[in-house]
C-alpha cells in the first residue's frame, strides 16, 4: 500500500465516523423535539392524576425531562464514546446488555435471510434473464413483482395463518417455547422458532435482487460478445458462466450489501408479527415507550451495520474486480 | 392490439380501479365506523364479502376506507417527497461544491438509517398520528430520486450542446428552461410515480407498528394489527382479505408506474 491509499482509507473512515456522529445527532434531535410526554405514555393519565407532585417530579427526573437537550446529547455522546451506552429506561438494564441479548436473537435470523435471499434471488435472476421472454422469465418476474408489492408483515401474517394456525406444524411466535426455563431451551427449539420469521424475510428479500439480476443478465445475453460466443457454438451454460456471471456479479454484490438496511427494516415488522424478542421489536417497544437511550443505541448500531456493509462492499470490489485491482497495482 | 395499446389499456384500468377505491372509501368514511353487535364475527358471505369483526363492523367497507386513506396519503407524501428530491438534486448540482457535499452527506445520512427505524424516529418526533406518517414518508423517500436528478443535471451541465448554448449567449434561465427541463421532467415524473407503491407500503407498515395513524381510524395498518389478535381463533378473513386488497392496490400502482414509464420513453414507441 502506498501513502495515497492509506490517506484515502483514513478519509473514508473519517467520513463513516462523521456519518455515524450525524446519525446519532439526528436521532437525538428527533427524539428531543418530540411533543410526546414519556410520563403519559408509560405511566398513564389516570395513574399520573393520582400521584403527588413530588412523585411526578421524581419521574420527570428519571425520564430526563428536566435537562436541556444539548446537555443530554453531550452527556450521552461523551458516555457513548467511553463505551457506556446508558441505561434502558424500560428494561432498567444497561443498554449495551439489552442490545447484546436482542442482537443475539436477531442476528442469525437476519443473516440467514440475507444469505438466502441473496443466493436464491441471484439464481432466479440469472435463470430468468437467460430465458428472457419465456415462461421462466414470466414466472420469476411475476413472483418478484408480487413480493415487492407485499408488505413484509402481511407475508408474515399469511405464513403464520398457514403454518401455525391452520397446519399447526410451526410455533405461533416467540424465540423459545412458552413456559420453558432458559436453561432447557435447545438449539432445535430456537431453530424451529426462527424458521417462519427468516422465511418471511427471505421471501420478500428475493424480489429486488432477482429483478435487478434478471435485467443485467438479459442485457448481457443480447450483447455482441454473447452473439459471437453463440456463433462459436458455445453451450448456454458455458456462455452464462463465462460471460454472464462475471459481468453481473459486481452489481448484484453492491445491491446485496445495500439490502442490509432493508433486511433490518423488514425484521422490525416481522418480529412484531411473531412476537420475536429481537432488535426490531426492541426498537418498536423503545419508540412506543419513549425509551430514548435504548432507541438511540439501536439506531447507532443499525447505522454501523449499514455503513459497515457498504464499506465491506467497497473493499470486496477491489479484490474481485480485476479492473479495479489492476488500476490499484498500476497506481503503485 | 399492439404493445402500446396494451400499455394504455393497463394504465387506464389500474388508474380507474385505484380512483374507484379512493373515491368509494371517501364516501364510506362514516359507514366504516358503524358498529352493530347483532352481526359480529361473521365469516365472509354475500352481504359482507370480507366478513365482520368483533364489533360488527363491515370489514369490506372498513378495508376500502383504509385503502382510500392510504392511497390519498401515499399520493400526497410521494408528491411532497419527489418535489423535495427535485429541489435537493438540482440544488446539489448547481449551487456549487459546498452545497453539493452537504447534500450528498445528508443523502448518505438518511440512507444510513434503515427506513423503518427512521420512520419510527420521525413519527415520534412529530408526535405520531397523521403528521408523523406524512412527514416521515416525505423525509425518508427522497434520497434515491435526488441522487438520480443530481447525476442527470451534472451530466447535462458538462454536455456539449449545453456548453455551446452558453457560448452562444443564452442566459442560465433560458438554458435551464429550454434544454435541461425537458430532460429532467420525464425522469422526475417516473421517479414520482415509482414512489407511490413505496409510500403506501411504508404508511401501512408504520401504522401497523403503532407509530402511524391512530387506532380509531380505519387505516389498513390498524386493521391488520388488530387482526393479529384473532388469528389464533381462526378468524383468518380479518387479515387475509384486507391484506390481499392492499397487495392488489400496490401492484396496480406498480403497473401504473411502469406503463407511464413505457409511454414516456420514446425508444419504446415502436414496440
Amino acid at each position: 500500500m502506498d501513502k495515497r491509499q492509506i490517506v484515502r482509507g483514513f478519509a473514508g473512515l473519517a467520513r463513516v465516523l462523521l456519518l455515524i456522529l450525524g446519525v446519532s445527532f439526528a436521532a437525538f434531535f428527533l427524539l428531543a423535539v418530540s411533543p410526546i410526554d414519556p410520563l403519559q405514555s408509560n405511566v398513564g393519565q389516570a395513574a399520573l392524576g393520582s400521584m403527588s407532585q413530588e412523585q411526578i417530579d421524581k419521574l420527570r427526573e428519571y425520564w430526563g425531562m428536566n435537562t436541556p437537550m444539548a446537555v443530554r446529547f453531550w452527556n450521552w455522546a461523551w458516555d457513548f464514546i467511553r463505551g457506556d451506552m446508558g441505561v434502558s429506561l424500560l428494561y432498567r438494564r444497561p443498554v449495551a446488555e439489552v442490545l447484546l441479548e436482542k442482537t443475539a436473537n436477531s442476528l442469525w435470523m437476519m443473516a440467514a435471510a440475507w444469505v438466502l435471499s441473496g443466493v436464491i434471488g441471484f439464481a432466479l435472476g440469472v435463470w430468468a434473464g437467460a430465458n428472457r421472454g419465456k415462461w421462466q422469465d414470466k414466472l420469476v418476474t411475476g413472483y418478484s413483482l408480487l413480493m415487492a408489492s407485499t408488505p413484509a408483515f402481511f407475508l408474515a401474517l399469511v405464513l403464520l395463518m398457514v403454518f401455525s394456525v391452520w397446519l399447526k406444524v410451526l410455533p405461533v411466535g416467540f424465540a423459545v417455547p412458552v413456559g420453558t426455563a432458559a436453561a432447557d431451551v435447545t438449539l432445535a427449539d430456537r431453530l424451529v422458532h426462527g424458521i417462519l420469521p427468516a422465511a418471511a424475510l427471505s421471501l420478500t428479500g428475493i424480489s429486488n435482487i432477482a429483478l435487478q439480476t434478471r435485467e443485467k443478465m438479459a442485457e448481457v445475453m443480447e450483447s455482441d460478445y454473447v452473439l459471437f460466443a453463440q456463433a462459436r457454438g458455445e453451450k448456454k451454460w458455458t456462455m452464462i458462466r463465462r460471460h454472464g456471471l462475471r459481468n453481473i456479479a459486481l452489481p448484484a454484490m453492491t445491491l446485496q450489501f445495500a439490502s442490509v438496511s432493508e433486511i433490518f427494516g423488514g425484521s422490525v415488522l416481522v418480529e412484531q408479527v411473531f412476537s420475536y424478542p429481537g432488535l426490531g421489536q426492541a426498537a418498536v417497544d423503545a419508540g412506543l415507550g419513549s425509551d430514548v437511550p435504548l432507541l438511540l443505541g439501536i439506531t447507532v448500531v443499525s447505522a454501523v451495520i449499514v455503513f459497515g456493509g457498504n464499506a465491506l462492499a467497497d473493499f470486496l470490489y477491489g479484490i474481485i474486480d480485476p479492473r479495479i485491482r489492476k488500476g490499484r497495482e498500476r497506481g503503485r | 392490439m399492439n404493445q402500446r395499446k396494451k400499455t394504455i389499456f393497463w394504465l387506464a384500468a389500474s388508474a380507474l380501479f385505484l380512483l374507484a377505491v379512493a373515491f368509494l372509501g371517501y364516501l364510506w368514511r362514516d359507514e366504516a365506523l358503524v358498529t352493530d353487535f347483532s352481526r359480529k364475527n361473521l365469516a365472509p358471505c354475500l352481504k359482507y364479502p370480507f366478513g365482520t369483526d368483533f364489533m360488527g363492523r363491515d370489514m369490506f367497507v372498513r378495508t376500502v376506507t383504509g385503502l382510500s386513506l392510504s392511497i390519498r396519503l401515499g399520493v400526497l407524501t410521494a408528491a411532497a417527497s419527489a418535489i423535495f428530491a427535485g429541489v435537493m438534486g438540482i440544488g446539489a448540482a448547481v449551487l456549487g461544491k459546498a452545497a453539493d457535499s452537504a447534500i450528498t452527506f445528508l443523502i448518505d445520512l438518511v440512507m444510513g438509517i434503515p427506513h423503518i427505524l427512521l420512520l419510527v424516529l420521525i413519527s415520534y418526533a412529530c408526535g405520531k398520528g397523521f403528521w408523523g406518517v406524512a412527514v416521515g414518508i416525505t423525509l425518508t423517500h427522497w434520497t434515491s430520486l435526488a441522487r438520480l436528478i443530481r447525476g442527470e443535471v451534472m451530466q447535462l451541465k458538462s454536455s456539449q450542446y449545453i456548453q455551446i448554448a452558453a457560448k452562444l449567449g443564452q442566459s442560465r434561465l433560458q438554458i435551464a428552461g429550454k434544454h435541461m427541463l425537458p430532460h429532467i421532467l420525464p425522469q422526475f415524473f417516473t421517479g414520482l410515480i415509482l414512489l407511490f407503491p413505496h409510500a403506501i407500503l411504508h404508511e401501512a407498515s408504520i401504522t401497523f407498528l403503532g407509530f402511524g395513524l391512530s387506532p380509531e381510524q380505519p387505516a389498513i395498518g390498524v386493521i391488520l394489527s388488530e387482526s393479529m389478535r384473532y388469528l389464533a381463533m381462526g378468524r383468518w378473513w380479518l387479515a387475509a382479505f384486507p391484506g390481499a386488497l392492499l397487495m392488489i392496490c400496490v401492484l396496480l400502482f406498480r403497473v401504473l408506474g411502469e406503463s407511464v414509464c413505457r409511454l414516456i420513453d420514446p425508444g419504446s414507441v415502436h414496440e
